[in-house]
């Protein structure tokens, strides 16, 4: 899968937790989730969770360390497909 | 860890604690009770001289009994935290029956998951005749901090 498969459907997972004041267009690859996008850290839960479905992989506490945009998600999730 | 020790670690106190006793708890599911004293604050504008217990009030007791407390387990078995703090992130409750002035209600909570430090419960509320008077979603962020 290609980081731009991904993104795509990252995308809409992310867009649905985003909070009113932010919009959609906001959403880049260099997006910080929680800083920029201002999604709080119980939406970050559901989108971990809501990844792991989508892409059927698992996160581990560790793993929640290392992400901070989107970029570092696309690069966890690939590592967890291709493993 | 004992139920009393549960409820000595709740951060509330009167007016704002809603739980008298806790009758089960382990790591997925916790059931306790509480009576709402007839002179309760709230009483005396909810409603004007009609009094029922606000449904803020019901999805507080569901949150104190069904999240805090199997939070405050959760969190002492997996990681040995004694003094836990919460947040409560989110609520999906409907409400079926009134709850008047006197009454006591038991609150039942199954865990739906503990992941990333957020805690999801499905949590029910019956009264005294076993009816279900509150039912729904609430989950929240719990934080270990380990006192010395």
């Amino acid at each position: 899968m290609t980081s731009e498969e991904i993104f795509a459907l990252l995308e809409p997972i992310i867009k649905t937790y985003l909070p009113q004041d932010v919009s959609a267009q906001e959403i880049n690859r260099s997006s910080d989730l929680t800083r920029e996008l201002n999604i709080n850290s119980a939406h970050l839960v559901d989108i971990i969770l809501d990844i792991e479905d989508v892409f059927n992989i698992e996160f581990k506490n560790e793993d929640m360390e290392k992400l901070r945009n989107v970029d570092d998600a696309i690069i966890l999730i690939q590592q967890k497909i291709s493993s | 860890m004992k139920k009393e020790e549960i409820i000595a670690l709740l951060p509330y106190s009167d007016p704002f604690l809603f739980v008298d006793q806790l009758i089960s708890i382990s790591d997925d599911a916790v059931s306790g009770t509480f009576t709402f004293k007839v002179d309760s604050f709230f009483y005396r504008g909810h409603f004007r001289n009609n009094p029922i217990t606000p449904g803020v009030i019901l999805t507080e007791c569901m949150g104190q009994i069904g999240l805090v407390c199997l939070g405050i387990f959760i969190l002492h078995v997996e990681k040995g935290s004694t003094n836990p703090t919460f947040a409560m992130s989110g609520t999906k409750i409907n409400f079926y029956a009134p709850v008047y002035p006197g009454e006591t209600v038991t609150v039942q909570s199954q865990k739906i998951y503990f992941r990333f430090n957020k805690l999801k419960c499905e949590v029910q509320m019956l009264n005294s005749e076993n009816v279900v008077v509150a039912k729904g979603t609430i989950d929240g962020m719990l934080r270990e901090s380990i006192l010395e």
